[in-house]
């Protein structure tokens, strides 16, 4: 799938921030006043950023709000209101723990269950689409999840739940990759499928219906990607837990140590997104002969 | 909106025979022709003379090699657009209530006024029937011809989808697959008639006929052109015997 630079931001900063207003309405930090401004400032500001950034790879930004009419049936209409309403629910939380000093202890287990299925409602959206086997499966909620709790709890500054989180993420990215390679061929569907034409003998594409580009190959047959995602794999999860964790587990506590270990998990789920989007593969790809022949 | 219809009243729809058709893209032509110039959005092209040009079409023809066991590879023309599926995937995921399933025909349609254009509908079809047009950044997919096959300003023969009134080799008929004493439900009884993709469970309303296999003796021609003399004689075996003497 293209990987389009506005839905890998979307998803990745406002996982976070989703994952760290579940820690801040929790209590882990239990913070007020200024200290509270600052946690809560910075999580709707990756929240807000990530939404804003939604809305760019629309055709119709202006049409954004008809988005929340089919909550009944569809995940991006649902996501779209499982954000709104975590930011308001948040700011519950937020504003008196900023401004009186005092933390709505009843509002904080609903609000951090908002967020975190904000996240999951963002998971499914591609977790739902099955022409994309590689998404179609339980682990791509798990470790949308897991990105937002092991990010959420480092950007709270919960070191020591930060540094095992950041290891079963790891764990989970390492299962959606490898489970995640198989797929295609699990789903069953083959060049044959596709056309009917296995009974006559070997089927191969033999020519496209088109001398150029056309939307479908641009959007849903990107294969740029997959030529370097062995390296891409391996900065990714270097980048989003083995240096966070090595920073958090081997290091003294220091703020300049922490924001390294922030911006390096940062920079490592952003590789990974992108992977996830990239190394995805749109079964329509087999009508123009990609992914090779079918018998 | 979004959701899908239990039933609907008929099932119209498109079968198309890869026996017959000749991949001419005729088809291709008349449907982005009447389709530019009738409902919704017109069916743009960007960069059209230029080193890259793209376009938004809602039918194209691939054509594909099947290659026998014993024997020669055949070509098929295989014409793909929207397959107005039972269970669209395309309809459940759109966000606006842009993406509709007819109730009355089954035909699925895209309300552009509500449609935001975020891709998502294009995402779930897995047969690539949606595009989004470069220029008006809306979704863009068959629309079964739903403005001339009502339409009673047409003359009868013309209320069919422009891709089936233009083929020059009635490889696509149009009807009713609701229906089973329907002339397209009858010839996918006799032809075995199939839907693509059937394991990703969309049900199809279109469905294809699959190529007849080919007769053994096709090469007419060919005996003809045997050599009439299997051994040269005369001043040809002359040569032949020196020219092989000669190593």
């Amino acid at each position: 799938m293209h990987p389009a630079p506005s839905i890998i931001l979307f998803t990745t900063l406002s996982g976070l921030g989703f994952g760290l207003m579940a820690f801040l309405t929790l209590g882990f930090p239990p913070v007020t006043g200024w200290i509270a401004f600052i946690f809560y400032g910075l999580a709707y500001a990756l929240a807000g950023v990530g939404l804003i950034l939604s809305t760019f790879h629309l055709g119709h930004p202006e049409r954004a709000l008809k988005a929340f009419t089919q909550w009944r049936s569809s995940w991006l209409s649902r996501e779209a209101w499982g954000a709104v309403g975590t930011l308001v629910l948040v700011g519950l939380c937020a504003v008196p723990a900023v401004f009186a000093d005092f933390r709505v202890y009843t509002l904080g287990l609903p609000a951090a269950a908002l967020a975190l299925w904000t996240v999951y409602a963002t998971s499914m959206i591609y977790t739902q689409i099955k022409s994309v086997p590689r998404w179609h499966h339980s682990s791509t909620p798990i470790l949308f999840l897991a990105h937002a709790i092991a990010g959420g709890a480092l950007l709270a500054g919960q070191i020591s739940l930060a540094a095992p989180l950041l290891l079963v993420l790891g764990l989970i990215q390492i299962w959606a990759w490898q489970s995640g390679d198989r797929r295609l061929a699990q789903s069953g569907t083959t060049l044959v499928t596709a056309t009917g034409l296995g009974s006559g003998g070997d089927v191969r594409a033999f020519e496209p219906p088109h001398t150029g580009s056309n939307y479908l190959l641009t959007e849903m047959v990107h294969v740029v990607g997959r030529r370097h995602a062995m390296k891409l794999r391996i900065f990714g999860f270097g980048f989003m837990v083995l240096l966070p964790w090595l920073i958090l587990v081997a290091l003294p506590f220091h703020h300049a140590l922490a924001a390294l270990a922030i911006l390096s998990h940062c920079a490592g789920a952003l590789i990974c997104r992108w992977l996830f989007f990239a190394e995805a593969e749109h079964v329509v790809g087999l009508y123009y002969g990609e992914r090779g022949a079918g018998k | 909106m979004t959701s899908l219809p239990e039933t609907t009243e008929t099932r119209l729809g498109l079968v198309i025979d890869l026996d017959i058709c000749v991949g001419c893209h005729a088809c291709v032509t008349a449907c982005k022709g009447w389709n530019t110039e009738n409902y919704g959005a017109p069916l743009a092209d960007k960069n059209a003379y230029g080193a890259d040009p793209v376009g938004s079409f809602l039918n194209r023809v691939h054509s594909y090699e099947v290659t026998p066991d014993d024997g020669p590879a055949q070509l098929v023309h295989f014409p793909k657009s929207c397959l107005h599926c039972t269970d669209a995937p395309c309809v459940t995921v759109c966000p606006t209530g842009a993406s509709y399933k007819r109730v009355e025909d089954g035909i699925v349609l895209v309300n552009e006024a509500d449609c935001i254009g975020c891709g998502l509908c294009a995402w779930a079809c897995p047969y690539g029937a949606r595009e989004m047009d470069p220029v008006e950044k809306v979704m863009k997919k068959c629309t079964l011809c739903v403005d001339r096959i009502y339409n009673d300003n047409l003359p009868e023969e013309d209320r069919v989808p422009a891709c089936v009134r233009t083929c020059p080799t009635g490889a696509r008929a149009f009807g009713d697959l609701g229906d089973p004493e329907s002339a397209v439900s009858k010839s996918v009884a006799a032809r075995g008639g199939f839907d693509l993709m059937p394991e990703q469970g969309t049900a199809p309303v279109n469905k294809y006929l699959p190529p007849r296999p080919r007769d053994e003796a096709i090469d007419v021609l060919g005996p003809l052109l045997d050599p009439v003399a299997e051994e040269p004689t005369g001043f040809l075996k002359w040569l032949d015997t020196t020219l092989e003497k000669l190593g």
